[in-house]
C-alpha cells in the first residue's frame, strides 16, 4: 500500500538537499566548534554560516540567533529565561498555545508568577485588545507569549498589532513561531521568536530562538560559554548545519495553498455537514482543520491510516491515545465537536494525485462512519452546512 | 484484501497470542489498545506496582512492541470518558448502595463489546478478536450464537461475558477458548513474543492492589463528594453492637478478614445497609441461602425462559456452578432455587446460568 503524508504540522520529512548536507557534515565536520584547531575551526565556520542563513530567513542580525534543541527548549528558554530576571512578574499568554508554552507557564505559576490565559475568538484569533486588557488587569505584567500560527487550525495571529500593545507596556514579547517559520514572514516587533528545524526540512532535535538585541535572557542550562552564554552545551554541529541549509530553502506558498484549497473544497463539497475550524481567520497556507459532525476524529484518523493516508486529530497523550484538542475547546467548540475534527497539514512532498486520493478516502470514510454513528442524525443538523 | 479484524490488545500474553495467531493464519488484522483509565488520575493510590497495571504506559509499550514484532498496524484509542461513565461511576454508586458490583462485566457489556465493536466497525473492521477464554459458535438448528465455557475451565471467563448480545457474538472471535494456559504460553514462546514471560494480572484493572474501598474514597474525594456520613456501627445479627466502622463500602457480604473485631467464633459480614450505615455480622451459617432473584437478564444460548428449567448457577467468578431450578417471574426477572444452600449470595454480582458447558444466560443478583 502506498502511504501519503498529510501531517506536516506534526513534523516534516528532511528535505533532500538537507539530507545530503547532513550526511556530509555527519561524516566530515566532527570537530568541536569551540576547539581552536583546524577541525574545530571547520565546525565553527559551518555553525556560523548556518547562523547567517537562519538570520537571513528571519531578517535579523546573526548575533540575535541562539541555537537550541528545538521548539520546546526555545519556548522554555524564552519564558524561564525572562521570568527569572523579572521575579514575580505577571505573564499573559493564550489558551491556544502549544503545551511547550502552556506547561512552562503552569510551572512558572507555581513559582509565583501570576498567569492570564487569554481566550481566542470563535475563529481562534487572539485579539490585541484582549491582550491589552489582560496586561492592564494583571498589573505587573512582564512577559507576553503568543504563537505566530496555531499548529492545529493554522490560524495566524495578529502578531504585529500585539507587538505594538506590548511596546506601550514595557513587556517582553515572546512569539512561538514553530509552525510559522519558513511559511510566513518574520513579524516585526517581537523580542523573542522560537523556531524548530523539523517543521521545515531539518531533522528533529535542532531549533533556534531569536533574541532581539538588548533583551536580557538568563540561561536555563548551565555549563560552557556557548552561544554567548545563553545556551550551554557542545553545539549540535550537524543539526545546526542542517538547520541552516533548511532555512535557505524556498517554500512554495502558492503551490501548497492551491493543494490545500483543492483538498478543502473537495471535502466540503462532497461530504455533507462539515466545516472548517477557523475558516473566518487568516490561516497558514498548508493547514485545514475540518469538523465532521457525528464522526469521531480518532476513528477517521485510524480508518484513513489503514487506507494509507496519515492525518491527525487532537494531540496524543502519553499513551498515544487522542485527547480532544484544547485549542478547539478554547475556540468554544463542545468536546463532541472538538473530537469530531481532523487536521490535514500539507507540505512540499504532496501531489495533486495524493490530494485527490485523500478526498476519495475521506468521502468514503465519512459515509461509512456516519452509517454506524449513533450520534449522527442528518435531519437534526445542517445549520452551518 | 480479506476483511479486517480488530484485535483488542492489552499488552498481556493472551491478547498478544491472539494477534500473532490470527496474523499467522493470514488474516488481515489491526491491533487496538483501549486507553480506559489514567492510572495517574488518583495520585494517592500510586504505588510502585501501579506502573505495571492495565492501561499503564508499560502495557501500551508492550502491546506496541508485540504489534511491531508481528508486523501489524497498531493504535491506542481513548475510551476513558466512556469507561468512567459506564464502568467506574456505576461501580462506585453500586458499592455505595450496598451492593458488590463486577466492573469487568460492565466493561465487557458497555465498552469492549459495544464501544470497541463500534470503533472497530468505524475503522473498517467487521469483526473483533479478544484474548478471553470462552467459546462461541453458531447453532444452525436454533439460529442462535451460542457461548460455551473455555475448554480449560480454570481459565474460563464466561462469568464476565454473559451480557453479550447475539449481534455482538456474531462479530466476536475468542481464539483462545479451546486452549489452556500452557498451550498459550507455548505459542507465545513459539512466536517469540516480547511478552511471552510476562506475569498475569487478575485484579480489577483500575483498582490498585484490589483495595476497592481506598479507590472509592479517593475517587469521591476527587469528585468533591464529601465522604458522607459514612461511619457507622458493626452489629451482630443477635443485635449486639460489636464495634464501629469508617464506611459500609469498606465491607462486602461474605467478608471475614479485616473486620477489626475479636470474637471466639469466626464472624462474617452478612449484610450492609448503606442507609443506616449498619454492617451486620454473624456466623457463616447466616450467609447460606437457597434462592436468589436475578434481574436485567440477558439470554445467550437460549432465546429466553418460558418454563422452569434445570441449570447450574454460578454466583461468583471462582464459584463452582451449583445445581438449581430457574423460574421465570412475571416481571421478566428469574428466581433460582438451589438444590443445596449457597454461601454469600451477594447483591450486585452476576448470576450466570449454565446447561453443561453451554452459557444459557445471566442476570444481576438483586
Amino acid at each position: 500500500m502506498r502511504h501519503s503524508y498529510f501531517d506536516y504540522n506534526a513534523t516534516a520529512p528532511v528535505a533532500p538537499e538537507v539530507l545530503r548536507t547532513l550526511a556530509e557534515s555527519l561524516g566530515e565536520v566532527y570537530g568541536n566548534a569551540s576547539s581552536i584547531h583546524y577541525f574545530g575551526q571547520k565546525a565553527r565556520q559551518r555553525v556560523e554560516a548556518a547562523r547567517r542563513s537562519v538570520a537571513e530567513m528571519l531578517g535579523c542580525d546573526l548575533r540575535e540567533i541562539v541555537f537550541t534543541s528545538g521548539g520546546t527548549e526555545s519556548d522554555n528558554l524564552a519564558l524561564f529565561g525572562t521570568a527569572r530576571l523579572r521575579p514575580g512578574c505577571g505573564i499573559v499568554t493564550s489558551a491556544i498555545e502549544h503545551p511547550a508554552v502552556l506547561s512552562a507557564c503552569a510551572r512558572l505559576e507555581r513559582e509565583g508568577h501570576p498567569v492570564t490565559y487569554v481566550a481566542p475568538d470563535s475563529n481562534g484569533v487572539v485579539s490585541p485588545d484582549s491582550v491589552a486588557a489582560a496586561i492592564v488587569a494583571m498589573g505587573a505584567t512582564g512577559i507576553v507569549s503568543i504563537m505566530h500560527a496555531n499548529n492545529e487550525t493554522g490560524v495566524v495571529q495578529p502578531i504585529e498589532a500585539i507587538a505594538a500593545v506590548c511596546r506601550q507596556s514595557d513587556v517582553v514579547f515572546h512569539v512561538d513561531g514553530v509552525q510559522a517559520a519558513g511559511k510566513l514572514d518574520f513579524p516585526a516587533g517581537c523580542d523573542l521568536y522560537s523556531i524548530s528545524g523539523h517543521k521545515f526540512g531539518a531533522p528533529k532535535g535542532v531549533g533556534a530562538i531569536y533574541v532581539r538585541k538588548g533583551i536580557a535572557l538568563d540561561p536555563i542550562l548551565y555549563g560552557g560559554r556557548h552561544e554567548r552564554e545563553r545556551r550551554a552545551g557542545t553545539e549540535n554541529v550537524p543539526g545546526i548545519i542542517a538547520l541552516g541549509c533548511a532555512a535557505g530553502l524556498s517554500y512554495d506558498v502558492a503551490g501548497i495553498a492551491a493543494l490545500r484549497d483543492r483538498l478543502e473544497s473537495g471535502v466540503l463539497s462532497r461530504v455533507p455537514v462539515c466545516c472548517v475550524n477557523g475558516a473566518g481567520a487568516p490561516r497558514l497556507p498548508n493547514t485545514t482543520n475540518v469538523r465532521f459532525d457525528g464522526i469521531e476524529g480518532e476513528a477517521m484518523t485510524i480508518a484513513l491510516d489503514l487506507r494509507g493516508y496519515a492525518v491527525s486529530s487532537g494531540s496524543a497523550c502519553s499513551s498515544g491515545a487522542v485527547e480532544p484538542s484544547h485549542v478547539l475547546l478554547a475556540m468554544g467548540l463542545t468536546p463532541e465537536d472538538a473530537r469530531s475534527s481532523v487536521r490535514f497539514s500539507l507540505g512540499p512532498g504532496n501531489t495533486v494525485d495524493e490530494v485527490d486520493g485523500l478526498i476519495e478516502a475521506v468521502v468514503e470514510c465519512a459515509a461509512h462512519l456516519r452509517r454506524i454513528s449513533a450520534t449522527f442524525r442528518p435531519e437534526e443538523v445542517g445549520a452551518h452546512a | 484484501m480479506p476483511e479486517l479484524i480488530a484485535v483488542a490488545m492489552s499488552g498481556g500474553v493472551d491478547s498478544s497470542v491472539v494477534a500473532a495467531l490470527l496474523k499467522k493464519q493470514g488474516l488481515n488484522i489491526a491491533g487496538l489498545t483501549m486507553q480506559l483509565w489514567n492510572q495517574r488520575r488518583l495520585p494517592e493510590l500510586q504505588t510502585e506496582e501501579t506502573t505495571g497495571r492495565c492501561c499503564s504506559l508499560d502495557d501500551v509499550y508492550d502491546a506496541r512492541r508485540v504489534a511491531e514484532h508481528i508486523g501489524v498496524p497498531y493504535y491506542v484509542v481513548n475510551l476513558e470518558h466512556q469507561f468512567e461513565e459506564s464502568v467506574v461511576e456505576p461501580f462506585v454508586s453500586e458499592y455505595l448502595a450496598g451492593r458488590t458490583p463486577i466492573p469487568c462485566t460492565l466493561c465487557n457489556t458497555f465498552i469492549k463489546f459495544d464501544q470497541f465493536l463500534t470503533l472497530a466497525d468505524s475503522v473498517g473492521a467487521g469483526a473483533i478478536a479478544t484474548g478471553h477464554y470462552a467459546r462461541v459458535s453458531f447453532n444452525d438448528d436454533t439460529g442462535r450464537w451460542e457461548m460455551r465455557t473455555a475448554l480449560d475451565f480454570s481459565k474460563d471467563q464466561t462469568y464476565f461475558l454473559w451480557g453479550l448480545t447475539q449481534a455482538q457474538l456474531a462479530r466476536t472471535m475468542f481464539p483462545l477458548g479451546g486452549m489452556n494456559k500452557i498451550e498459550v504460553r507455548a505459542l507465545a514462546e513459539e512466536f517469540d513474543l516480547p511478552v511471552a514471560k510476562k506475569a498475569e494480572s487478575y485484579e480489577i484493572c483500575f483498582v490498585p492492589n484490589g483495595d476497592y474501598a481506598a479507590f472509592i474514597d479517593a475517587y469521591l474525594k476527587q469528585k468533591g463528594v464529601a465522604a458522607e456520613a459514612v461511619a457507622g456501627a458493626i452489629v451482630h445479627e443477635d443485635g449486639r453492637e460489636m464495634g464501629r466502622h469508617a464506611g459500609a463500602h469498606h465491607f462486602t457480604v461474605g467478608q471475614r478478614k479485616g473486620l477489626g473485631i475479636a470474637n471466639p467464633e469466626p464472624l462474617y459480614v452478612i449484610a450492609t445497609d448503606p442507609k443506616s450505615q449498619t454492617v451486620t455480622v454473624g456466623s457463616g451459617d447466616a450467609l447460606l441461602r437457597s434462592t436468589l432473584t436475578a434481574r436485567d437478564l440477558n439470554w445467550v444460548s437460549w432465546p429466553g425462559l418460558s418454563a422452569p428449567a434445570r441449570v447450574n448457577v454460578r454466583i461468583r467468578n471462582r464459584h463452582l456452578p451449583a445445581a438449581a431450578t430457574i423460574y421465570p417471574l412475571p416481571d421478566g426477572s428469574v428466581e433460582a432455587r438451589f438444590d443445596e444452600p449457597q454461601r454469600a449470595i451477594t447483591p450486585g454480582q452476576g448470576a450466570v446460568f449454565y446447561a453443561g458447558d453451554l452459557v444459557v444466560g445471566g442476570g444481576w443478583i438483586e
